[in-house]
């Protein structure tokens, strides 16, 4: 007998984190191909609008187990609620982000439930004989992919590499299930007390929050040539990122590193300047919407990924793209009137 | 404190790793091989532990591997840990994140009374930073990841400071703990030079399944909840259009990328508000 796909869902500052809607979104996927429902599990300080906005999400039921002490995320309770739910139901499949939640939380899970965790996926389907999960994450500094499977223990485990799927479109129109699951005597005691959270000062826009993103990597050559990615990003309305080779070099901190040893990302427009491609870079960025490239190797293996590609040096397109975007804002500006 | 034992692996010094088809594990052997980076802050910050101690304070080094290493175990040393382990034997071969755990969980246990197990967020290899969390649960230790300061210590628990999203949360908690460290918390040393003959005439103990009590049935592929289906190369493509300034000149080029852009909607199309 099947017991469904769950997923667990993240809250931050009382609410659901979106990590949350692309883990029901890959969820969907599994249960629907095996016909099964679709659970979220949701630990957080106060049940509210919050479960119900989880199933216009896609989530067949919400498991929502709520107290105060709950609000920020403290392993020994949740390890031990979250197992406790577990071994009572009996899931096929359990998901999480890999988020520093997920990538603490489930390892603790998988090891207290005697399961397979693989971490940090960015596939994940449904062997249609076997009915397993087949889980595929990049191996070895990415340049291999490994599928990976856990034929016999349950839950089938694995956390998801954050911003690997699109989120389900929100559909208020959806039905589901809210279940209030109550919290056991003992299962909120904690050796690790939470004294204070200090939130980032930068004015930044992290990488993975931007809409456009503009790369650059090694091909930009030296620090002042990578400055006029500023200019560009200004320009199209984004951030910028970059490759290990140009965070290597020094010329950006390792906060805008994309890729397998930095962060994914899924903008709307990813443009990579000079940057050559290594599966490491790639793993980082391929489920972005659109992407151009622009680099002087017409081998690079970044145009396999591009829908635009331009082969050229960057110290040549790039004054020359800001140069016709100057001109054309200098046109456009007296159209726009007094700012 | 009486003791700290830090978690160490080695890991290949290159990316160039070949899989064994069948296993899908890497081929180990004939690979120059180093002690994981990451790992190198778990060892930093024991040894700073231990000298802002000072007195009987106990640095212990375990890794667990194939033969060879051991280096990983002395180039622990030769920054300055005491003594070192190595967890190994066939039966460990193919093991996944829980059956490594299971099995460095066994050694932990068998090396006696610890007061902290510091190690890495993650091997540079696998990448998984699975294996220090599942041994603190196998231990049942109190656990903080991400770990980028140390506030306060002593022997009636910890404060630290997690690196997670949006910023750091300060935890405390009761000893022994386990902690898994991120880059921000130290600036590793080199071994000196009296470090690394100490090192070199070290006597590491190479601990089997038997003398650390581990079940042969958790142990290696066939004690791993988890299997290679396969390993590949990736394909990817997306099948646009390529322009060259070679065969069609800089201003064509960027004429034909500003288009683009305004297409999908990036820049407002020429003209308009």
């Amino acid at each position: 007998m099947d017991h469904g796909v769950w997923v667990l869902g993240e809250e931050r500052n009382g609410a659901v984190h979106p990590v949350s809607y692309e883990m029901l979104a890959w969820g969907r996927g599994l249960a629907d191909a095996l016909g099964e429902r679709l659970t979220c599990v949701l630990l957080c300080a106060e049940a509210g609008r919050e479960a119900r906005e989880l199933v216009y999400r896609g989530a067949d039921a919400v498991r929502v187990a709520s107290h105060p002490e709950l609000a920020a995320f403290t392993l020994e309770p949740f390890a031990r609620i979250v197992s406790r739910l577990v071994q009572e139901h009996r899931p096929e499949i359990l998901l999480a982000s890999a988020t520093t939640m997920g990538r603490t939380l489930m390892p603790v899970l998988a090891a207290k439930l005697h399961t397979g965790l693989t971490a940090d996926c960015t596939g994940l389907e449904i062997d249609a004989s076997e009915r397993l999960l087949i889980q595929t994450r990049p191996a070895i500094g990415g340049n291999v992919m490994a599928m990976i499977k856990t034929p016999e223990r349950r839950p089938q485990m694995a956390t998801v590499r954050p911003r690997s799927k699109r989120p389900l479109p929100r559909d208020p129109s959806s039905a589901g299930e809210i279940i209030e699951e109550s919290i056991r005597p003992g299962e909120l005691e904690s050796r690790t007390t939470r004294l204070r959270f200090e939130p980032d000062v930068t004015s930044d826009v992290p990488i993975q929050e931007a809409n456009v993103l503009v790369a650059g990597g090694r091909g930009m050559k030296d620090a002042r040539s990578f400055q006029k990615l500023f200019d560009l990003a200004r320009f199209l309305g984004g951030a910028v990122g970059a490759s290990r080779a140009a965070v290597d070099q020094g010329w950006i901190p390792y906060s805008h590193q994309v890729g397998l040893s930095g962060k994914s990302v899924t903008p709307k427009l990813y443009l990579a300047l000079g940057i050559s491609g290594s599966a490491n870079h790639l793993a980082g960025m391929s489920a972005s919407e659109v992407v151009v490239a622009i680099n002087k190797d017409p081998e690079a293996s970044i145009f396999r990924l591009a829908d635009l590609g331009i082969v050229g040096d960057l110290t040549e397109v790039l004054p020359a793209l800001l140069a016709r975007l100057d001109r054309r804002e200098g046109r456009r500006a007296p159209e726009e009137g007094p700012r | 404190m009486k003791r700290i034992l830090v978690l160490v692996k080695q890991v290949p010094a290159t990316e160039n790793v070949k899989l064994d088809e069948e296993t899908g594990t890497m081929v180990r052997t004939g690979m120059e091989a180093v002690i994981n980076p990451l790992d190198l802050y778990a060892v930093e910050e024991a040894i700073r532990l231990k000298e802002k101690e000072g007195g009987d304070l106990q640095v212990s080094v375990l890794s667990m591997g194939p033969p060879q290493a051991v280096e990983a175990v002395r180039e622990a040393i030769a920054m300055g840990c005491d003594e070192g382990f190595l967890l190994s034997g066939r039966e460990f071969a193919g093991a996944d994140t829980w059956a490594t755990a299971y099995a460095l969980s066994c050694a932990i246990r068998t090396l006696g009374a610890v007061d902290l197990v510091l190690c890495g967020e993650r091997a540079t290899d696998g990448e998984t930073g699975q294996v220090g969390p599942m041994v603190g649960a196998f231990l049942d230790l109190p656990l903080l990841t991400y770990v980028s300061r140390i506030e306060q210590i002593d022997d009636g628990g910890l404060v630290a400071h997690r690196a997670v999203e949006g910023g750091h949360e300060v935890l405390e908690t009761r000893l022994p703990a386990l902690l898994s460290v991120v880059k921000e918390i130290n600036e590793p040393r080199l071994p000196t030079l009296a470090g690394k003959m100490r090192a070199r005439r070290a006597a590491v103990p190479v601990l089997g399944p038997r003398d650390v009590g581990a079940e042969p049935e958790n142990l290696g592929l066939a004690g791993s909840p988890t299997r290679v289906v396969k390993v590949f190369y990736p394909s990817l493509t997306r099948a646009g259009r390529t322009l060259s300034v070679e065969a069609e000149s800089l201003d064509v080029c960027v004429d034909r990328l500003v288009e683009f852009l305004e297409s999908i909607g990036i820049l407002g199309q020429a003209g308009e508000n």
